[in-house]
């Protein structure tokens, strides 16, 4: 099970939380800064992976990570999860993320934040993979926006 | 077109969000963001009607002041409302704020629970997945209540739309995973299996997770999933990459699903069939085949997606520990990927081969790569693989590879990363003792890695340490030497003095023959580190201080000097101050007999699991920690050899029931003899709940309370408790009179929650009340049945006498069935204290200057029921060369004899 999906950038600024268990808010704010102080030291070119922080729940759980220019995409799992699969995946979102912003940047994510949500909404539902195929994902989101433009037009 | 055009935005959010951007301190941004808030409330407070559009706009504004770590406590009314839209993009935001903001103890779940109800029959199937995301993001108890019937229904209905299906599959995992209890098994399980089959590869892809974690807690009843799954999983591993078409990911057909499909066969053992056990053999092989033919993309996603399946094959091939061609097919792959340039391959590798170390068939394969994984501990760049590198080490160590093993874990211990070190010295202490063929070597290694990471060595460790070289006295002369020259060293660590002064304390006379390590020699070596130590430690060398006045007189008055300086004696320390005080009183008024008794050698500690590993298992979890016993079990010829290994896990959860059950009730009846002497205590305890009991008796009456706690951090539901009286069914004489109120049938987590029982002694009895209890943990409906320890010595009212009159009573009971009487081995120590307390919490007056013989104890006592009462005498006789006791009992009434002569022999 996925327990948490953070992107934040390289100064640690969240730019988007997504937690499939409940933590108060105070507490989600502490692991999204214990996260990134994890991550944010490791070197470029060492693995992907890497043991959770104490907060999420130690070493029961991972962090599987992609560093994209000035973001970092963070999965923390379980261990019922396969490592690779998730990396997988958060090339799927970014891949995905990509299409629907065409060239996405760290703006679009700070602009849209309710799209980028809709988006993962179509890819993990309550911890659990819902569709990997990025086409099937984009034409849900092209139907959504399709609705929103003949709701917006009187 | 893109997806999301740029532009088409709400200007105010943008507007919003630049001025944020903008801000040049966290003050300004803090202002900015007040005045936001300000805004917004007014605006939701406001007279006039705010359109979607509006609403839409400002619960964005939220999200984004929610993301930056502000607290928001408001607008989830107006979240609730947009929710009854029938405007999509208003219905949509609506949910997205509850998904984010609203947990699942919020009062406004009934009414979002309204919502979902219109949205969910509305045949909408967008709004059919909002409201089922919605579910599934909360899944609340509430929630699962008023759903848990229906998303089954929505999930197996032939009319129902594939992206509904999806989101109904996982939603209603969601329910299952928050509250089992409400999720019904039904005609709709069969039909959820199928999913396997449909059509929708997202569907399966859905299902499958569902799939698995019903499997995983009813795997009976799932058990025809296993075909299913191998014959997806051989049509996918078999199609050509172009068949999937948009689930072919990077030239590799379907990867997710494949290995989704291979965790869920792990959830089983081998299949049974024979044709569908060849078809998935045949896909495993295939696996391990294209993992060897050339790449079809340069891209990493390409290796990645390829090396996921092939990662999860291995786990089930490990799982099976049944082939061993696959299995050492395996081995070699890993060991491939060991030196590969991908660090996530190679930290991969380590982890599965740690597993793999643990199989019969590939044990012998994994220890071919242990200079490839020293190689690894020593020059990994990334601390994690490090780590794992460290995992396997410690995985495939036996007694053949234990000496190069421990030395080379040793030595990165100087230079180990500060986040893993704890761990490896306990690793480290745990492979010395467990292959220790010489116990010098063990001695050497721990006082090593005392003095390489001395601040990491925990307690459990030097414990550890000194249990086994008191308990071995081959030892004891060799780590009697090496901690005095250990702590010649001009910087030692605390911790080797802590050993150090025990040792000496105990076994240095075995040194003390050679003038270069005399008494005197000794005790200044010690002492010269006493005051850069803390308190404990130097506590514990004032004992040692006191244990060489005892094996050396001749250190005597040095050390009485010592003991006698201010800065022990008048010490602000309460602890050392006492110790000081007492110790120097002791050595100077003790003879030398008494002296040599107190402070005599200390006993063998008894033998049990060791400290440090139930230390690391606490670190890591029970099921992370299996010290590697394969060479033990080997030697003792439990391992079955061939082919029918796989572990059948019905079979196994079924042996695990009853190994748990016979050990809570062997541990209650220890308990409940435990309790004829005494009156509180913990009755019960398992990983789930702990029962402690108080009880009071006066005359035939008593009361007693009992405590039921919850050790888990999940509610206890449908907690009930009802007391029996056995016997009473077939005599309808009640002997016993117990009544009770019912307890609360909610236990929270961590909460305990209390009971009184009134208890009346009708007439004698032997037999005691029954305590059962019922409640669910979870889904599972735990029953457990206890005897309370009422005993019928408890309504003993002690009875004084003389010599005399004792012996004439004695006399009066003479009749041959009023006597009881049991020669027994002794099944504690004698001591004289101990057996004073127990006859004195039996109940009973204990008589002094009765007996003629004062080896003796004789008690008199008057059982007091509601219809008589009965006079009972006692006499025990203890023998202490042969260790027995003859145990007379002489009483009014013979069954009282019979039943308190059972019960007291099982008590000495």
């Amino acid at each position: 099970m996925i327990k948490a999906i953070l992107i934040f950038n390289n100064h640690g600024k969240p730019r988007l939380s997504k937690f499939y268990e409940h933590y108060s808010e105070d507490t989600e704010q502490q692991i999204i800064r214990e996260t990134f102080h994890l991550v944010s030291k490791r070197d470029e070119n060492v693995c992907n992976f890497l043991e959770g922080g104490m907060l999420i729940g130690g070493s029961d759980y991972r962090l599987i990570y992609r560093h994209y220019a000035t973001l970092y995409f963070v999965f923390c799992v379980d261990s019922s999860e396969s490592e690779l699969g998730i990396l997988d995946l958060i090339q799927v979102f970014v891949e995905t993320l990509d299409k629907c912003f065409e060239n996405v940047c760290e703006l679009d994510l700070i602009f849209h934040v309710d799209k980028v949500h809709n988006i993962l909404a179509e890819m993990v539902m309550g911890g659990m993979v819902l569709e990997t195929n990025m086409n099937e994902i984009i034409t849900q989101v092209d139907s959504q926006n399709k609705m929103e433009k003949s709701e917006q037009s009187p | 077109m893109p997806a999301v055009s740029k532009g088409d935005g709400m200007r105010g959010l943008a507007v919003f969000i630049s001025d944020i951007r903008n801000c040049k301190s966290k003050e300004a941004e803090i202002k900015r963001i007040n005045k936001e808030l300000a805004n917004i409330r007014s605006k939701f407070k406001g007279d006039k009607a705010l359109d979607g559009y509006s609403k839409k706009k400002y619960v964005c504004k939220l999200l984004f002041i929610f993301l930056l770590g502000h607290d928001i406590d408001f607008g989830h009314m107006e979240a609730v409302n947009l929710l009854s839209s029938n405007k999509y993009t208003e219905k949509q935001i609506g949910y997205l704020f509850i998904s984010v903001l609203v947990n699942s103890n919020s009062e406004l779940i009934r009414l979002i629970n309204n919502a979902i109800k219109n949205d969910l029959s509305s045949r909408n199937p967008t709004f059919m997945c909002l409201a089922l995301h919605c579910i599934a993001n909360v899944g609340s108890r509430e929630m699962a209540e008023a759903f848990a019937s229906e998303i089954p229904r929505i999930l197996v209905a032939g009319d129902t739309m594939d992206s509904v299906k999806q989101s109904a599959a996982l939603c209603l995992l969601r329910l299952y995973k928050t509250s089992p209890d409400l999720v019904l098994m039904g005609e709709w399980t069969s039909r959820v299996v199928h999913l396997l089959n449909d059509q929708h590869m997202g569907v399966v892809t859905a299902a499958i997770s569902l799939i698995t974690c019903l499997s995983q807690k009813n795997p009976d009843e799932f058990k025809t999933c296993v075909s299913l799954a191998v014959s997806r999983l051989s049509r996918i591993v078999s199609s050509a990459s172009t068949d999937l078409q948009d689930y072919t990911y990077y030239f590799v057909p379907a990867p997710w699903l494949s290995c989704k499909l291979l965790r869920l066969l792990q959830c089983y053992p081998p299949p049974e069939d024979g044709a569908v056990k060849g078809r998935l053999v045949e896909c495993l092989e295939t696996i391990l085949n294209k993992a060897q033919e050339p790449p079809k993309s340069k891209k990493v996603q390409h290796s990645n997606a390829k090396n996921a399946i092939l990662f999860e094959a291995i786990s089930l091939i490990i799982h099976y520990d049944s082939e061993p061609n696959l299995l050492v097919r395996a081995c070699n792959q890993l060991g491939q990927f060991l030196q590969h340039r991908e660090t996530n391959l190679r930290y991969l590798a380590l982890e599965s081969m740690c597993t793999l170390a643990s199989s019969e068939f590939s044990h012998e394969a994994v220890k071919t790569h242990i200079e490839t994984v020293i190689n690894a501990l020593k020059t990994e760049r990334d601390v994690s693989v490090r780590q794992r590198a460290a995992d396997l080490l410690y995985a495939m160590c036996d007694r053949s590879n234990a000496k190069q093993i421990v030395a080379e874990m040793l030595s990165y211990l100087e230079t180990a990363d500060y986040s893993i070190r704890e761990e490896m010295v306990l690793k480290v202490a745990i492979l010395a003792e467990k292959y220790a063929v010489d116990y010098s070597w063990y001695v050497d290694t721990i006082l090593n890695l005392i003095r390489i990471a001395g601040d990491y060595v925990s307690e459990e460790v030097w414990y550890r340490v000194i249990q086994i070289v008191i308990n071995r006295d081959d030892v004891q002369g060799y780590a009697a030497k090496t901690v005095f020259e250990a702590l010649q060293a001009p910087a030692c660590h605390e911790n080797m003095v802590k050993v150090g002064g025990y040792i000496l304390g105990e076994f240095g006379n075995l040194i003390a023959g050679d003038p270069r390590s005399s008494p005197l020699v000794q005790f200044n070596l010690l002492h010269s580190k006493f005051h850069l130590c803390s308190v404990p430690t130097r506590a514990l060398l004032l004992s040692a201080y006191i244990k060489f006045i005892n094996l050396f007189p001749e250190t005597k008055a040095t050390i009485q000097e010592v003991l006698r300086c201010d800065s022990q004696i008048r010490n602000s320390d309460v602890e050392l101050q006492q110790r000081a005080v007492e110790y120097l009183k002791l050595s100077s008024i003790a003879s030398t007999d008494v002296l040599a008794t107190v402070l005599e050698e200390m006993p063998p500690f008894p033998e049990r699991e060791s400290s440090i590993l139930a230390k690391l298992k606490k670190k890591k979890g029970p099921g992370a920690v299996s010290v590697p016993e394969l060479d033990d079990k080997r030697e003792g010829g439990e391992l079955n050899g061939g082919g029918d290994r796989g572990p059948d896990t019905a079979a196994m959860s079924a042996s695990n029931a009853v190994s748990r059950y016979v050990l809570v009730a062997s541990s209650c009846l220890f308990m409940y003899i435990g309790f004829v002497c005494k009156n509180n205590g913990v009755l019960f305890e398992n990983q789930l709940l702990q029962i402690g009991i108080k009880s009071e008796y006066r005359q035939n009456l008593g009361r007693m309370y009992l405590f039921y706690g919850n050790k888990t951090s999940v509610q206890f539901a449908s907690f009930t408790t009802t007391v029996s009286c056995p016997g009473e069914l077939q005599s309808h004489i009640l002997s016993l009179n117990v009544q009770t109120k019912p307890v609360e049938p909610l236990v929270e987590g961590g909460a305990q929650i209390q009971q009184v029982l009134n208890i009346e002694c009708l007439t004698d009895f032997s037999e005691a009340p029954l305590l059962n209890i019922k409640f669910r943990y979870g889904g599972a409906l735990q029953n457990l049945s206890l005897k309370l320890p009422v005993t019928i010595n408890k309504f003993f009212q002690p009875t004084e006498m003389t010599s005399h009159d004792f012996f004439q009573r004695w006399k009066q009971l003479s009749q041959p069935q009023q006597e009881a009487q049991k020669i027994f081995k002794a099944n504690h120590g004698m001591d004289t204290e101990v057996l004073k307390a127990k006859l004195l919490g039996l109940g009973t007056a204990l008589l002094d200057d009765v007996d003629p013989n004062p080896e003796n104890y004789v008690c008199a006592g008057v059982i007091q029921t509601k219809g008589q009462q009965v006079g009972c005498l006692l006499r025990l006789e203890p023998n202490g060369q042969a260790q027995m006791y003859r145990l007379t009992l002489r009483c009014s009434k013979d069954s009282v004899s019979m039943r308190l002569c059972e019960l007291l022999a099982q008590q000495f």
